[in-house]
């Protein structure tokens, strides 16, 4: 019987049957008395200077009522205080093509669209950059004046160790180049925002946000509204995997238009516009050089990446550090360098996506730990094994490891898929790959410098035995309202249906960081579990003084706190409570947690990468590769996760499967791909998210480590599973059909290509990938192209019109 | 919220009305007041192919004919032929016990197209007079004007595809429309003063904005498939997920078997062109054979050649190109040999 | 434009509204008759979150338009339920539809959000077909996008609610 009561068990998230039944209130499910709909007009120039905006036309259309444009909130904003290079809506300049330029208002949303036709501007084009090298190179463009060398956005080198001595000391050297292609969220509900501004002055914005806190300073500094005035409250998320932890124009221009007008503003985002908000995957070109001794341990590993970052700074700063920060935690690395640099370019702002900063390096160093393995006629699995990173060990790069399951995660999966077994030996364009990762439970610092909690929960426990729990994360569709049920139902001895919880209210709820990076489970769930056990200790005290039994004896579950050596002695939960209001007056506790001291290093640039607990994962993929039209099947992906403890089994096991899935649409061919600044893909239909009859077989394998910090032994369990799912099958395609594919997404032209049979001529490729920076096509081609196309050629005359046939 | 732009309804109850609706309206008039010229007045089935394309400001017509109402506009009826009415449903196609038994081809191309809540509202007419489709076409308002528009939303632009075009490069991309091909189907047209019938390969040219040989007076009513004695039939698609895309490319392949020969013979390819194709070449090099792989291969080389995919879909065009030739080799030995390939298409 | 009077029957009540003929029935359901219960995606077809269920077919609600639906019967998330259900817990749970049930327990709604449209889908096809294979499953929700399950635990859920039913 397991110690615990609800830990472990397979009980329904606390917030599923609002889902289920429609109840849950999303933010565009949002309808007010007499509120506006509002719409952004968004910049058709990747780079251009904006001369006038004129919204006058705009506001004569029947139905307008208000407009508002950059000008109207000047003030620098951005997630990162150190980098805040945004304004909420463009003011004098334009970067990439989507960028909000202005904002409308209108009795209904067909009046708000019609209007923004209606709004003037008159831009002054600029040479726009579209790729790293460019940004690296043109002094002579600059996407923001405040760059100091070029396009640099960040450039940071960090050294542990000689490396020219630890290449010295290899046997054998790998020097490696990937690149791994941007792409995006694509969370199923589009951004919203419903802003309030009442008579009493002050504003209440329900918006989709992963970040209720944050956007709360951003808010009070863009509109030079005093905090205490503003209310952020995080509807349910419907999807967000780090796309909207950002703060958003739309935000802005929704709490704006409320204040000028006094009445509720709503602005959703229509599937196209998400596109151009992205904060995305960046794409990175690595170059990783590995030494290794015959054995296979590794002697050093010098990182190199170039990140594209887009045209805002978004999370970059952490971006950039998180390519090289989490290389070193999953092998041993004796000695290390990394160089990397973020760049800016005229493309949405790219940001955090599930994973941040650390997918694409995971991708790179995987692919190359297989090619090592080969190099050395070593089983992937088991060298792997042979260079753990030990548990309770500290990384070349000073990164505190507790809990360390990778290990036992690559066991489980040889059991399940007899890898070992079966690599090299299914047949030519059939094929299996391993790859191993590990990933954050939580920042070891918050964004903004602080000596404050990260995560702060409030419980209260009414005279009935309910049980409220307020808590300033966002509830995304990863469970964490119910990461909170669970873990106040355990420590109090309730039923997480006995829970309210409250999430996401900057007037309700104690500050919590937000639902990123992974941190919910590890930084909440500490919080809630203090908050809960000074409210056990009152409860507990009061019914041993009812029982007449010590303290040390009793146990609380299942709404009773009881002898545990005599269970029929008991009180009630609920009675319990009322002993202990009487005695305490009301319960009402508050819990904290706030990372240990000492978990990474002092070096300038080690505040990214430290966490109080890293999870660990591996995966195997199986591939089938139609080697005539070079189609790539991906069969099945088995994840193994160490995730601590899974507090609630169903929902672990759904972010490692969604995760998969998520890894298997990045690499099989979601791009986040433009033409002249212009998204080539920005809907549903071209941007190619997997259907149910693409989607591999999932199957997840829980292992738990227990970790000494995490509540109840958990870590984190939403994040790191996508990592080794796109190497685990780029090294699975090279087992089917022996060519390495270093680069992503990996494509049927590709894959002809190597083949030999993309044009007949029969040359195959034993690689795909970079061979390093440069050999771009021409950015600026498609561009001219454009101009000279439009302006050159001759009007063509259309005929007498016939268009189409006049059926749909 | 993407939204519709504003429109008036008109709900005929027969074709006839439908067709005088447009004909009265100013079917084929453009209109200039409204953005980019469109069509003044259109006619809506299922809509799955116009309202996006509306909602998108591809088209924005003052008036909308909607067929949602006109009698028997659903129906399969077999009379020696196979009378299809082109209110039917692509659902309804793909589950018809007669379809699937003597027409394969359509009812596995029908059951490709897009989504089964698609297909539960598209209907085989709006299949067959799907609009081409252009990766610099299918974007929103407010792509298009960032893009500079093109000459399928503006006659006055260039085709973005390739821009010494004299003629719009977009793609046809209905699924069904091969597989009817090689089947043999003609469609019924009706305007405002009468009905014609046309083979259904002659309703289709090389040109991505007139792509129809109908006058834009006439309403398609019904298709109709010749007795399919002795033939056997498969449609196969290339596409990047398993639903909801359109073809990159698509072969649809009919066979009439006498004894060990095939004695007639047609290929269509859909997505590598402008209109869909039947390939002569095809055919030829096909009739008179045993459908050995020689004859396969020649086959399959008719239509790699006759295939001519722009980069203007999903895919690129060397991949589009190759499986041109795949497609038809694999269709044809699930032809020869039942069960090679025909009734499960390879995923993905 | 001028607005058209009708009657829709939606999850068996009969609904008059005055609506413009350009609103679609996605629109209608959210914005007249306060049925928030259907998401959208894309409104453009190209993801299923709206979908409905039209005389118990399912069809994206964002390319429907009302005035062409006559007398049909509409059916949307919150018809699922037994209509009017009292309590909570277990007593709620007999009268959620069985794949509600499913869907809770096995976890495949995670952020919800593209799950009302998945249920009534499945609820289509569990009336067509009792006991589909997962690969029928796999067949019949293709027209719905998840972005969070990797449709792992919906499959599993519709297996268990027709296993149940």
């Amino acid at each position: 019987m397991s110690e615990f009561s609800i830990i472990g068990r397979r009980l329904p998230k606390v917030n599923s049957w609002a889902h289920l039944t429609g109840e849950a209130r999303y933010a565009d499910d949002i309808f007010l008395p007499r509120m506006l709909y509002g719409r952004l007009l968004r910049s058709t120039r990747p780079h251009a200077r904006i001369r006038r905006i004129d919204v006058s036309r705009a506001l004569a259309h029947p139905g307008v009522v208000a407009a508002v444009i950059g000008a109207d909130m000047p003030e620098k904003m951005g997630i990162m205080p150190s980098t805040q290079d945004e304004t909420a809506l463009a003011v004098d300049k334009v970067r990439y093509v989507g960028e909000p330029v202005a904002a409308v208002a209108a009795v209904d949303e067909d009046a708000a669209f019609e209007a923004l036709s209606l709004i003037e501007v008159d831009y002054e084009d600029l040479e726009p950059i579209f790729t790293i090298e460019d940004a690296l190179e043109r002094e002579d463009v600059k996407i923001h004046e405040e760059a100091k060398r070029a396009n640099v956005f960040k450039e940071v080198h960090l050294s542990f160790g000689d490396l020219d001595a630890g290449f010295a000391r290899a046997d054998h050297v790998r020097d490696d180049w990937f690149f791994f292609e941007g792409n995006t969220h694509a969370p199923m509900e589009s951004h919203s925002a419903v802003a309030q501004y009442g008579g009493d002055d002050k504003l209440t914005l329900w918006t989709a946000t992963q970040v209720p806190h944050y956007l709360h300073r951003e808010l009070e500094k863009v509109l030079g509204l005093e905090r205490s005035r503003i209310r952020v409250i995080a509807t349910p998320n419907g999807g967000a995997f780090g796309g909207k932890s950002d703060p958003f124009g739309h935000e802005f221009a929704a709490a704006l238009l409320a204040m000028r007008t006094r009445r509720p503003v709503k602005i959703t985002l229509d599937r196209e516009e998400v596109f151009y908000a992205h904060r995305g995957r960046h794409p990175v070109k690595m170059r990783i050089k590995t030494g290794v001794q015959k054995d296979g341990e590794i002697t050093a590993v010098h990182y190199q990446s170039w990140l594209d970052g887009g045209a805002y700074a978004s999370y970059g700063i952490a971006t950039t550090y998180y390519t090289g920060a989490l290389l070193t935690v999953t092998y041993r690395i004796p000695i290390y360098k990394f160089d990397g640099v973020r760049v800016y370019t005229n493309k949405p702002p790219c940001g955090p996506k599930r994973g941040h900063g650390t997918t694409q390096p995971r991708y790179g160093f995987e692919c190359q730990i297989d090619k090592i393995a080969e190099d050395l006629g070593l089983d992937p699995l088991e060298y792997r094994k042979r260079i753990l990173q030990p548990p309770n060990s500290r990384t070349v790069n000073e990164l505190r490891i507790t809990s360390m399951g990778l290990g036992e995660c690559l066991d489980a999966l040889q059991r399940r898929t007899h890898f070992s077994e079966r690599r090299g030996q299914l047949g030519r364009g059939k094929g299996i790959g391993i790859a191993g990762s590990a990933y954050i439970s939580g920042a070891g610092l918050p964004i903004y410098w602080n000596d404050m909690p990260h995560s702060g929960a409030e419980i209260r426990i009414d005279r009935g035995g309910g049980v409220t729990v307020m808590c300033g994360t966002a509830e995304i569709g990863q469970g964490s309202d119910n990461v909170l049920a669970t873990v106040a139902a355990e420590t109090l001895g309730v039923y997480p249906s006995d829970v309210h919880v409250v999430s996401g209210d900057t007037s309700l709820t104690p500050v919590d960081l937000g639902s990123y990076s992974s941190r919910v489970t590890f930084m909440a769930g500490n919080a809630v579990r203090d908050a809960s056990l000074k409210l056990r200790t009152l409860l507990v005290g009061a019914a041993a003084e009812k029982l007449g039994v010590p303290e040390t004896r009793l146990l609380s579950a299942y709404r009773r706190i009881y002898d545990q050596d005599d269970p029929e002695k008991f009180v009630t939960f609920a009675d319990a409570a009322v002993l202990a209001e009487s005695k305490h007056g009301t319960l009402v506790a508050a819990g904290s947690y706030k990372p240990p001291k000492g978990i990474g290093g002092t070096f300038k640039g080690a505040g990214v990468g430290p966490s109080p607990a890293y999870s660990y994962q591996a995966a195997v993929a199986e591939v089938s590769v139609d080697l005539d039209t070079g189609t790539l099947v991906v069969d099945k992906v088995t994840t193994a996760h160490d995730c601590g403890r899974a507090l609630n089994p169903p929902n672990v096991e759904g972010q490692i499967e969604g995760a998969a899935y998520m890894g298997y649409g990045e690499i099989i061919g979601e791009e986040q791909v433009f033409r002249g600044g212009l998204h080539k893909k920005p809907s549903l239909l071209d941007y190619k998210l997997p259907t149910s009859l693409d989607t591999p077989a999932l199957e997840a394998l829980v292992v738990e480590s227990v970790d000494a910090e995490g509540p109840f032994g958990a870590k984190e369990a939403g994040e790191g599973p996508l990592n080794p799912v796109i190497p685990a099958i780029a090294n699975a395609v090279y087992d089917a059909i022996g060519v390495r594919f270093d680069e992503t997404p990996i494509t049927a032209e590709k894959i002809l290509d190597a083949l030999g049979k993309r044009d007949n001529r029969g040359v195959t490729k034993k690689r795909i990938g970079p061979d390093g920076l440069g050999g771009d096509a021409d950015p600026n081609r498609a561009l001219r192209r454009l101009g000279a196309t439009t302006a050159a050629r001759e009007r063509r005359v259309a005929g007498d019109g016939g268009q189409s046939p006049p059926t749909g | 919220m993407l939204r519709l732009p504003r429109f008036r309804i008109a709900t005929p109850r027969t074709y006839r009305e439908a067709a005088q609706l447009l004909r009265d309206n100013g079917a084929g008039e453009l209109d200039r007041t409204r953005g980019t010229p469109t069509l003044r007045v259109m006619l809506v089935a299922g809509g799955t192919d116009l309202f996006p394309n509306m909602k998108r400001r591809q088209f924005s017509p003052e008036v909308l004919v909607s067929l949602a109402r006109v009698r028997d506009a659903a129906r399969i009826h077999e009379n020696g032929k196979l009378e299809i009415s082109a209110g039917t449903t692509l659902t309804e196609v793909a589950g018809d016990q007669r379809v699937r038994d003597r027409y394969t081809a359509l009812a596995q191309a029908a059951e490709l197209v897009s989504t089964p809540q698609l297909r539960n509202m598209g209907t085989i007419g709006g299949n067959v007079c799907l609009d081409t489709r252009c990766n610099w076409y299918d974007q929103s308002l407010f792509w298009r004007t960032a893009e500079g528009f093109c000459m399928k939303t503006n006659p006055e632009v260039v085709c973005r595809v390739a821009t010494s075009s004299p003629r719009c490069l977009a793609v046809a991309s209905a699924d069904t429309v091969p597989a009817l091909l090689v089947l043999g189907a003609s469609a019924h047209l009706q305007n405002a003063e009468g009905e014609r019938e046309v083979a259904l390969a002659d309703l289709y040219r090389e040109d991505g904005i007139r792509a129809w040989a109908m006058r834009q007076d006439e309403v398609l009513t019904e298709i109709t498939l010749p007795r399919a004695e002795g033939w056997r039939s498969t449609y196969l698609k290339l596409r990047d997920r398993g639903s909801f895309d359109f073809p990159i490319a698509g072969v649809g392949a009919a066979v009439r078997w006498d004894g060990g020969t095939v004695r007639e013979a047609r290929i269509a390819v859909t997505a590598l062109g402008s209109r869909p194709l039947l390939v002569e070449a095809a055919r030829e090099a096909l009739v008179g054979t045993r459908l050995d792989d020689r004859a396969i291969g020649a086959a399959a080389d008719a239509v790699h050649k006759a295939a001519r995919p722009m980069d203007n879909t999903s895919g690129t065009i060397s991949q589009r190109k190759v499986a041109s030739r795949v497609l038809t080799e694999r269709a044809l030995v699930s032809l020869r040999d039942p069960g090679a390939w025909g009734a499960a298409p390879p995923k993905r | 434009m001028t607005k058209e009077l009708l009657t829709l029957r939606v999850n068996g009540e009969p609904r008059t509204i005055a609506v413009e003929p350009h609103h679609t029935l996605l629109e209608v359901l959210r914005e007249e008759l306060g049925l928030t219960g259907t998401k959208h995606g894309c409104e453009l077809g190209e993801c299923g979150t709206c979908t409905v269920l039209v005389d118990g077919v399912p069809v994206l609600s964002c390319l429907t338009l009302p005035a062409f639906l006559g007398d049909a019967d509409v059916r949307t998330v919150e018809g699922l339920a037994g209509a009017g259900a009292p309590g909570r817990g277990a007593e709620r749970e007999a009268t959620l539809d069985p794949l509600q049930t499913a869907f809770a327990e096995e976890g495949a709604a995670q952020c919800g959000y593209c799950t009302p449209g998945m249920l009534m889908t499945a609820r289509a096809l569990l009336d067509a077909n009792p006991r589909p294979s997962r690969a029928e499953i796999a067949q019949a929700i293709s027209g719905n996008l998840c972005r969070c399950t990797g449709y792992t635990a919906i499959y599993e859920a519709i297996e268990k609610a027709a296993a149940r039913s």
